[in-house]
């Protein structure tokens, strides 16, 4: 760093790569010193004039203000405030066309002046050197100071910052044509400049201070010199005139040889760069309390017959201006807020005057001509010739012409500083940098889309994954529910299971060789076996439960109540019947089973199939019964197809299994067939149902429960012995 | 009241398309010139040939794509084009080798690309090249410098050769060529191809009427006159001074290396750079911004490329001369060449 600071002491300069030499048309507006204009009738102050946020209103219709008051007040990062310009009224705050590009309307103060231009309360500091840094900065924050140069960059900002400084280069530069603004400043301000350079210094505590200005300007480097001398700090350098050498990066580059990273700021490579005008303003509201309230404007262009700087009041109409120094208007009107390489076109003269307004150029259509069709492309490579950014404009032209944003992004769109150079030179008069900005728009929007869209999803998995939770949650709550019934249940038979298991094998074995003729009507009145045959049933009800439980622990209850249902319909005492339903029943848990491989759910279903049956052999007509047996196995046949399909939901599996309790009642053979097709439809929906949530388990079991309660020991005898006949056959066929 | 609103920058600089084509064509002027001065008129009617076709050719292209003809047609290009095919052919080649040429290269190199600033290849050069490759035998009657012709040969001879094939004393283009000893003239750079090739060393070669201190009679004059009219397009900023520069450097240094290494076998630097198209290509032909790479370092690449080629094509190559050629393999490569030479972009630390 030191031999670098020795450098630029000895006076070497860099280069820049690019670059054009615009005609400068200076010589037009910088012989006049800068004068006063007279003071308008109506103010039109916008509330945001810097980059970053507007600050908060102070104001109201109706308030009286006084020159130098603030209209508004900082409440936030990168705000400014804005004052009133001269004493008067506020009339009106209202959407004001503003001095930007866009054309755009924004919220703008109206003061109605009352001539007299009383200040308030000035607040001068006559040794800045015994404020602290902090004061400095908030005294310079609530004097509005923006930088002048025309971007209008907070100038409180650039000096928060805690990086250190090692050069601060005052930029005089201004290399845009037409404009002489700073130009004539530093000629006739030049020692109040330095006062202003004096306090960033006293900020910054740079190494050293250059101020740079292009050697097309001698009056203005004489000036400054001889403001500058005996301090040692201080080098005025003059540079070659070439433009964009007053850009920022550019100016960086020339003076210390150093680039600014892309994306970075100058204090990254420790660097800060003020303006003149801004070292002005600086001066004016330290030393003198005046906060930022007007600025220098060059008024220029052949339409106007009195060109030369002016000092105007923030807020003047451009047309109060023009009107004051002999505008012509050019059929069609031209008017250019800033220079011709970087400036805008205002759409009207009602513009007012803002912070970054440096320049008012009415040029005639001999000087500034109407743009020609934009031609083909020739690829003669001028535009790269004269890129200070060393970028490749043809290439970024192709690219963001044909919207191929993240080619244009490859090329580095993105550090394309708009200076104009390429599309100055270019000999086809394409709009290069029309092109680049409205790809920078679009990649913006496209962006700001992207980060929404990713935040949706985030939303989206987030909600996914409570809901997943939740899911399993529920499930561990239903599996220990599950287990501690079973655990229940183990604990009340104990040792009799296995008694009891082995008497159903032997009831089991004469039940099959007697084939179901034989009535067991016998076996069924002692009291002894029907209390073995109940722990039989209880046995098979938790082997079936554990099988299910390895489907899904969902089953286990199922299974178990399903089987307790089956107990009633062997209530009666006809013998045939009991043999018919039990071989509907091993039918039945075949076809359960089958079931159970599809889909866990089933058991539930089959249980209730079973208990239809039962009511149906309680009947003695046989014709009816094998009509109806017909019919079930449709039913069953419709359900299993109906699984493949979807459904609706567990209320109706519950309603359905209660109707179905009606119509077995009756003797009625027809309504028992529709009852079973019923019985298959509720059953369809039951299966969808039971996807979408686990509560149906519950409501089974209520449901099945009294049925169990109501049958008699024989009944369950009989059952279980059918059921006994009917697992060993299963038993057998898996085997 | 109507107000002007653009987007910035708001002044141009007064350096049209039109403007550029028409200045590359006036520097041509000295070259041609020079041309007319050692091979007789039949340039100029190659090069008005050549012009009217390009011109009408464009017109008609310009029409079926519904583009405003007459505003187009003020580009220049295809004035531009024309002209350096025009510059391009024998001088004495039959009339429908201009015709043919100029309508390919409008037709199928540069409107069928999508036209002006789209076509992929140089056009005069692709049409130069379909030509030489179909017409191989019109393409390679050069007339000796008239100083060695031993007729002389009137504006109305040249154009009754150009239109009938024979003169008005009834000689033919070939039998124009032979010199009083029967020996049949040839460009310097032809003669060294064929004599190199019958195992004849290029100080024997170098005795041969054509040649004046080892240079080409008429040829020498011609570059040096291309050389100066592009000069003046660089000092004018029309042109851009790495092509030409990288491109001469590159075949000076090879064709140097292989003289040195086979003074025989080879012929000398300075009658690599002053014969054949040399120099016209150098500043007029690879310098056409469309076709050519468009990096700095790309058109160093591009211009180095085509040294290399224009040198091995003339060294080793079966065709004397070879611009035309090494230009449109170059062209080939512009697209990956610029891919790969994209410059630093400022606050960048890599490419």
């Amino acid at each position: 760093m030191e031999s670098l600071i020795e450098k630029i002491k000895s006076g070497y300069l860099w280069d820049f790569p690019g670059g054009v030499h615009p005609p400068e048309r200076k010589e037009l507006s910088n012989y006049q010193t800068i004068s006063h204009l007279a003071l308008p009738e109506k103010l039109y102050v916008t509330v945001k004039q810097h980059i970053g946020q507007a600050a908060h209103l102070l104001v109201k219709v109706g308030d009286k203000v006084k020159a130098g008051q603030a209209l508004s007040q900082v409440q936030g990062p990168m705000e400014l405030p804005v004052h009133a310009p001269s004493s008067g009224e506020v009339v009106e705050i209202k959407s004001h066309p503003i001095a930007h590009a866009s054309g755009l309307e924004t919220e703008t103060i109206v003061i109605q002046t009352d001539g007299l231009d009383n200040w308030i309360d000035k607040q001068p500091v006559a040794n800045y050197l015994e404020l602290s840094k902090v004061e400095i900065v908030d005294k310079l924050k609530a004097a509005g100071i923006a930088g002048l140069g025309g971007a209008a960059f907070p100038t409180y900002v650039k000096h928060n910052n805690s990086q250190p400084v090692d050069v601060l280069i005052i930029n005089g530069v201004e290399c845009e044509p037409y404009i002489t603004a700073d130009d004539r400043l530093m000629q006739e301000y030049a020692a109040e400049i330095i006062c202003g350079i004096e306090i960033f210094t006293h900020l910054l505590k740079p190494k050293m201070v250059v101020i740079a200005i292009e050697n097309n300007k001698p009056a203005a480097i004489a000036a400054m010199e001889q403001a500058c001398e005996g301090k040692t700090q201080f080098i005025v350098r003059a540079i070659p005139t070439k433009y964009p050498a007053g850009g920022e990066k550019q100016l960086i580059q020339v003076i210390t040889g150093k680039e600014v990273p892309s994306g970075g700021i100058p204090s990254d490579i420790g660097v800060v760069t003020q303006n003149v005008g801004t070292a002005y303003a600086a001066y004016k509201a330290i030393v003198h309390g005046e906060p930022l309230i007007e600025r220098v404007v060059t008024v220029t262009g052949e339409q106007v017959s009195q060109p030369g700087n002016y000092w105007i009041k923030l807020g003047t109409p451009v047309e109060f201006i023009l009107a004051q120094t002999g505008y012509q208007a050019a059929k069609p009107e031209h008017l250019i807020m800033g220079g011709p390489m970087m400036g805008f076109n205002i759409p009207n003269k009602q513009v007012p005057v803002s912070k970054i307004t440096n320049c008012i150029l009415a040029p005639s259509n001999q000087e500034l001509p109407l743009p020609e069709d934009e031609q083909n492309c020739i690829r003669c490579g001028y535009c790269v010739d004269a890129c200070p950014a060393n970028l490749l404009p043809q290439q970024l032209y192709w690219h963001t012409k044909a919207k191929e944003h993240d080619k244009a992004q490859e090329y580095k769109l993105a550090d394309c500083i708009e200076c104009g150079a390429c599309a100055y030179v270019c000999p086809s008069e394409i709009p290069l940098v029309q092109y680049y900005r409205i790809a920078k728009a679009e990649i913006k929007a496209e962006r700001i889309e992207h980060e929404k869209a990713e935040k949706a999803k985030e939303r989206f998995n987030a909600r996914n994954e409570r809901l997943e939770k939740e899911k399993q949650a529920r499930l561990d709550k239903h599996k220990q529910a599950a287990e501690a019934r079973k655990a229940a249940m183990e604990k009340d038979q104990g040792a009799k299971d296995k008694v009891a298991e082995a008497l159903a094998r032997v009831q089991a074995k004469k039940q099959q060789a007697a084939s179901g003729d034989n009535s067991k009507a016998d076996n069924s009145k002692s009291d002894t076996k029907s209390a073995a045959q109940a722990a039989i049933e209880r046995a098979k009800a938790r082997k079936a439960a554990q099988e299910a439980e390895k489907a899904q622990a969902t089953n286990a209850e199922q299974t178990a109540s399903a089987e307790q249902a089956e107990a009633p319909p062997a209530a009666e005492n006809d013998a045939k019947a009991k043999a018919k339903a039990a071989i509907e029943r091993a039918k039945a848990r075949k076809a359960a089973k089958a079931a159970e491989k599809a889909q866990t759910a089933d058991t539930e279903q089959t249980a209730s199939a079973e208990q239809s049956e039962a009511a149906i052999p309680a009947e003695n007509d046989a014709k009816a019964k094998a009509k109806a047996a017909i019919e079930r196995a449709k039913a069953r046949k419709a359900a299993q197809a109906a699984e493949k399909a979807q459904a609706t939901d567990t209320e109706q599996t519950a309603s359905a299994e209660q109707a179905e309790a009606v119509p077995a009642a009756e003797n009625d053979a027809k309504a028992k067939a529709k009852a079973a097709i019923e019985r298959a439809k509720a059953r369809k929906a039951a299966q969808a149902a039971e996807k979408l949530a686990q509560e149906s388990t519950e409501q089974t079991e209520t449901s099945s429960q009294p049925a169990n309660e109501q049958s008699d020991k024989d009944a369950r005898i009989k059952a279980a012995i059918a059921k006994a006949k009917a697992k060993r056959k299963q038993l057998g066929e898996d085997q | 009241m109507s107000f002007r609103v653009a987007s910035s920058p708001h002044n141009h600089v007064k350096n049209k398309t039109s403007r550029v084509m028409m200045l590359v064509a006036l520097a041509c002027v000295p070259g041609i010139l020079t041309q007319v001065w050692y091979f007789g008129y039949g340039s100029l009617i190659q090069i008005l040939l050549a012009v009217t076709t390009a011109i009408a050719a464009e017109a008609l292209c310009l029409q079926q794509r519904n583009y405003p003809v007459v505003k187009r047609l003020k580009d220049n290009s295809a004035l531009l084009t024309g002209l350096l095919l025009g510059i391009s052919l024998p001088p004495l080649a039959p009339w429908w080798i201009a015709v043919i040429g100029s309508l390919f290269a409008i037709v199928i190199a540069k409107q069928v690309y999508g036209g002006l600033g789209q076509n992929i290849f140089n056009p005069a050069m692709a049409g130069y090249v379909v030509l030489l490759v179909s017409f191989p035998l019109s393409m390679t009657l050069w007339l000796p410098p008239l100083t060695l012709v031993e007729y002389d040969i009137s504006f109305v001879d040249t154009l009754m050769l150009i239109f009938t094939g024979y003169s008005e004393t009834g000689y033919s283009l070939a039998q124009l060529r032979v010199d009083l000893d029967g020996f049949t003239m040839a460009t310097p750079l032809d003669t060294i191809k064929t004599g190199l090739s019958n195992q004849q060393t290029f100080s024997e070669l170098s005795q041969i009427k054509v040649f004046s201190e080892q240079l080409g009679i008429g040829w020498t004059a011609v570059n040096v006159a291309y050389l100066c009219g592009g000069l003046i397009l660089i000092f004018l900023k029309v042109i851009n001074w790495r092509i030409p520069v990288a491109f001469l450097t590159s075949l000076f240094i090879f064709s140097w290396v292989c003289h040195v290494a086979s003074p025989d076998g080879a012929a000398t630097a300075s009658l690599h750079l002053l014969s054949g198209a040399t120099m016209f290509g150098a500043f007029f032909i690879l310098t056409d911004p469309v076709s050519a790479s468009t990096t700095p370092r790309g058109k160093i690449i591009f211009a180095v490329l085509v040294g290399l080629l224009v040198f091995f094509i003339r060294q080793y190559g079966g065709y004397p001369d070879a611009i035309a050629f090494a230009v449109l393999l170059a062209n080939m490569c512009v697209p990956l060449i610029d891919y790969y030479t994209k410059p630093r972009v400022y606050g960048h630390t890599t490419r």
